[in-house]
């Protein structure tokens, strides 16, 4: 039965326009599936086969040569907090002030060049990190070092820092300011007790993004601590991290090595995935209590 | 031209509740207008006669609206066709910026089939005249849309709704951002309308209802307090609360 | 001192220690804003003071000659192979991030469910935290065996029959080539571009497509008539992003591009990259020669190109803004990605 209103149907929008909006429709939702197999392929198949690299040897032992069973990425995990120590050590106080600079100080062209020049920071490759600093660090000093994988993280994090920071604080309300300013507190006390504690799990979040980052990178460290088997706790010298290992041990054919490099894989995944989540949680509380 | 009527109209946004039980009719060659103080659903209301108010995320609403007798929210019926019989113009003049005058007064058309260049032209020029806006504009139609003033935007807007031919033409507010004499303009428009059009104009000014209307609806806190001929609620209303508005003891 | 301060703060009291403090406190926050300005000057200078002596030998040749000879005696120097892969590489990787990531935004801005949106905007995020390793290890042991086994043949026999776009897509050889990168590079790049696209099309004004619906358009007709033509040039800043994200990935394409360096037609052959060639032969490059310097002008070029498609994407995300006529923040990688949690 036609519904019809006067001589026109009131269905009479041509097929033709009808099919076009279901298909669009239709097509974005295949967009939406095709963008969202890889991320449930990874994942599962980092968790199956880095599972079955996941025992005692693994966490306990140091690498094995040549392939040789019962080897484990000990030293990949001390390598990486160390590592990941020095550019937290580095780029957070780093990270911080500038941010503060940005939000609480920053005035006209300086303000602009330095926002400029994160921006530029931002999108630099990671690798382009890595050189700079192996240019600079790992040939001055002589040799590779956790130092050096410390300092090129830390090129790579402070903007990141920096920025995210500068977003939390601006999300903090001036009333707050200039409150605590009219009480006669003075500027610095104001930012560092009042400020900073508001923005608190907000800056929070800016640091784990940057650390699940970092954790995450292999180019600047592979140019910088270049990797070693065993642990090292000298700054000065090689040292290996996960992300290292799990490169080297995917281009080799050892099957023994290639299960830790699966293993590797899913301790990094879990890592970042666990602050990025952390961190999305804790922005989304602190969003409510500042709005 | 088609009769209008609303039969226990309600709706909501979310969970908030925004009209109650709303009874209204619209004749054509009527001007029919909804008055209320901010906040009682005026908007929602009209916003309703065309289907679009289910466009707001989480809206939802109850009810029927007959479109000379047919429920326009019968599963039946196509909201798009519908939007296309009703046609609706904003509060605030919203032209495409990127398209010309021409483009604009078209912009319906072109979605319901191809039409040649010299079609399109006869149609736009009728809209824009009966609009109001033909004279001003006949001789730079390639110009942006945007740089006309507020209240030539705004026309335009009125010629692109015409330009699809409507039978009924919905306003929500027409005039509320434009200046007094543009407003006159768009007034004396709507007289013009109305022989060809079923009206419905939502306004906050009750003077321009009684200027421009035949019948009056009063809403407060989304019910109908009372609903009748334009010249009845203004000088011996039913209702107190209706005497209390119109004289502007509140609102 | 204290006349500068009363100023500022009106008419509350201060006193001497109390502006020193406030005035080390602003100096120091300076300072940090300052260094990365100093340290970006100097990662340019070293750079630039590295790689100036492989120019100076090989000028022009270095940019456009196929040979890259790091044998001492021998040296030759030409980087064509290592653009070339990063630009092939990148393309392959724009074409299929771009149109998937443009319609995800769409998606987002019209989808009304908050049980759908959120997560599924949530998961495209998390797609950006996965570290270059990890996608690097299931392109070499996941894709690279699928795409030598059963895509590139296909491929092969089918679009590679057709005259001159086959060309493409001949010869395929062991699934480690130009291909298998711009796949897995377009997955990694997915995610900023499906997020500066939805922050763009957010931008446009919801009363244009409310225009739209009112004369009777479809959901398709809305968006193509009220939306795409203003978030256009955004769009494609966004696409400027996820490319210059792509030229500088280093390590998944470095597990999967084959590792040769070959300017060619095909996709299905081994390729190289400038980060990946840098990743790879760092270790060999002692002071003497120009191996060292080579490689670091490689890094040098590898700043620019992603520098200009942040600068292009930036303005062409504020053309839209104008376009629209509202006045926008334009929000950076790290305020997009933090702030597109809440």
């Amino acid at each position: 039965m036609a519904i019809a209103v006067g001589s026109r149907p009131l269905q009479a929008v041509s097929r033709a326009r009808r099919l076009k909006d279901r298909g669009f429709t239709a097509l974005l939702w295949l967009c939406a599936g095709v963008a969202l197999v890889p991320l449930v392929l990874i994942v599962s198949y980092v968790v199956r086969r880095g599972i079955a690299a996941l025992d005692a040897a693994f966490f306990t032992n140091t690498a094995l040569p040549a392939g040789l069973p019962g080897g484990g990425m000990l030293q990949a995990f001390v390598g990486s907090g160390l590592i990941m120590g020095f550019a937290i050590l580095f780029s957070v106080p780093l990270g911080v002030l500038t941010g503060l600079y940005l939000s609480e100080f920053a005035r006209g062209r300086v303000a602009s060049l330095v926002r400029f020049v994160a921006e530029i920071l931002l999108s630099t490759p990671s690798i382009v990190a890595g050189a700079f600093v192996w240019a600079l660090v790992v040939v001055a000093l002589g040799s590779f070092s956790a130092l050096a994988g410390g300092i090129a993280l830390t090129v790579l994090m402070w903007p990141i820092i920096a920025r995210a920071t500068e977003e939390v604080l601006r999300l903090v309300p001036d009333e707050l300011r200039e409150g605590a300013l009219a009480l006669g507190v003075p500027r610095w006390k104001v930012v560092l007790r009042i400020v900073l504690p508001t923005a608190g799990a907000g800056v929070f979040t800016a640091i784990m993004l940057a650390v699940a980052r970092g954790l995450g990178e292999t180019a600047p460290i592979l140019l910088t601590s270049l990797g070693n088997d065993f642990v090292n706790t000298n700054p000065l010298a090689p040292t290996d991290a996960v992300p290292l290992r799990v490169y080297f041990y995917a281009q080799t054919p050892f099957e023994t090595w290639k299960t830790l490099a699966w293993g590797g894989a899913l301790m990094l995944l879990l890592a970042v995935l666990i602050l990025s989540i952390t961190a999305r949680v804790l922005a989304n509380r602190q969003l409510k209590r500042t709005a | 031209m088609r009769r209008v009527e609303v039969s226990d109209l309600s709706a909501w946004f979310g969970a908030k509740r925004v009209l109650h039980g709303v009874n209204m009719v619209a004749e054509p060659q009527k001007v029919t207008a909804i008055i209320g103080p901010s906040g009682c659903g005026k908007s929602t209301l009209i916003r309703c006669l065309n289907r679009m108010h289910e466009e707001v995320r989480g809206a939802r609403v109850e009810g029927k609206v007959l479109f000379d007798g047919i429920d326009i929210y019968s599963p039946d019926v196509d909201p798009v066709e519908i939007r296309r019989r009703i046609g609706m113009v904003f509060q605030r003049a919203n032209p495409f910026p990127t398209m010309s005058i021409l483009e604009n007064a078209v912009a319906g058309l072109k979605l319901v089939g191809r039409k040649s260049r010299a079609e399109l032209l006869e149609r736009a020029e009728r809209a824009l005249t009966a609009a109001g806006l033909w004279d001003e504009v006949k001789d730079r139609l390639h110009e942006p849309g945007a740089r006309l003033s507020g209240g030539q935007q705004q026309r335009l807007c009125i010629a692109r709704a015409l330009a699809v031919e409507p039978e009924v033409l919905l306003m929500d507010e027409p005039a509320s951002a434009l200046d007094p004499a543009s407003t006159l303009r768009i007034e004396e428009l709507i007289q013009e309308l109305k022989d060809q059009y079923t009206v419905v104009i939502v306004t906050h000014n009750m003077q321009q209802a009684a200027r421009v209307s035949d019948w009056t609806l009063f809403l407060l806190y989304g019910e109908v307090v009372e609903f009748g001929p334009t010249s009845k609620l203004f000088t011996r209303p039913d209702d107190q609360r209706t005497e209390d508005y119109v004289t502007g003891r509140f609102g | 001192m204290e006349t500068e301060q009363t100023r500022e703060y009106g008419t509350v009291p201060t006193r001497r220690h109390r502006a020193v403090a406030d005035r080390a406190f602003r100096w120091v926050t300076l300072a940090a804003g300052l260094g990365l300005v100093v340290m970006l000057g100097l990662l340019l200078w070293v750079l630039g003071e590295g790689g100036w002596r492989a120019i100076r030998e090989f000028g022009l040749h270095f940019l456009i000659g196929r040979d890259w000879n790091p044998v001492a005696g021998r040296e030759s120097y030409g980087a064509l192979p290592f653009i070339f892969g990063t630009a092939v590489t990148s393309a392959v990787a724009m074409m299929l991030a771009v149109p998937i990531g443009v319609g995800v935004a769409l998606l987002l801005n019209e989808i009304s469910s908050g049980w759908v949106r959120n997560p599924l905007a949530v998961l495209v995020d998390l797609l950006a935290a996965i570290p270059s390793v990890v996608y690097g290890l299931w392109g070499l042991y996941v894709l690279v065996p699928i795409f030598d086994r059963d895509v590139e043949p296909a491929l092969e026999s089918t679009v590679g029959r057709i005259p001159v776009v086959g060309d493409l897509f001949r010869g395929a050889g062991n699934g480690g080539d130009l291909l298998t990168a711009g796949v897995v590079l377009a997955v990694m790049i997915l995610p900023i571009v499906t997020a500066v696209s939805r922050e763009v099309i957010a931008i446009v004004p919801g009363d244009l497509r409310e225009a739209s619906l009112a004369l009777g358009a479809t959901r398709y007709e809305a968006v193509r008539m009220a939306v795409l033509p203003y978030a256009r040039p955004g769009i494609v800043g966004a696409s400027m992003l996820g490319l210059g994200r792509a030229l500088g990935e280093t390590i998944a394409v470095a597990l999967v591009v084959g590792n040769q360096p070959r300017v060619g037609a095909s996709l299905l052959q081994g390729g190289y990259t400038i980060p990946a060639v840098i990743a790879n032969e760092f270790r060999e490059a002692t002071s003497v020669g120009l191996h060292r310097s080579a490689l670091l002008f490689l890094a040098l070029v590898l700043v620019a190109m992603a520098l200009a498609m942040a600068t292009v994407s930036r303005l062409l995300v504020r053309h839209t803004a104008r376009l629209v006529g509202g006045a926008v923040e334009v929000r950076d990688e790290a305020a997009v990605t933090t702030m597109g949690m809440a």
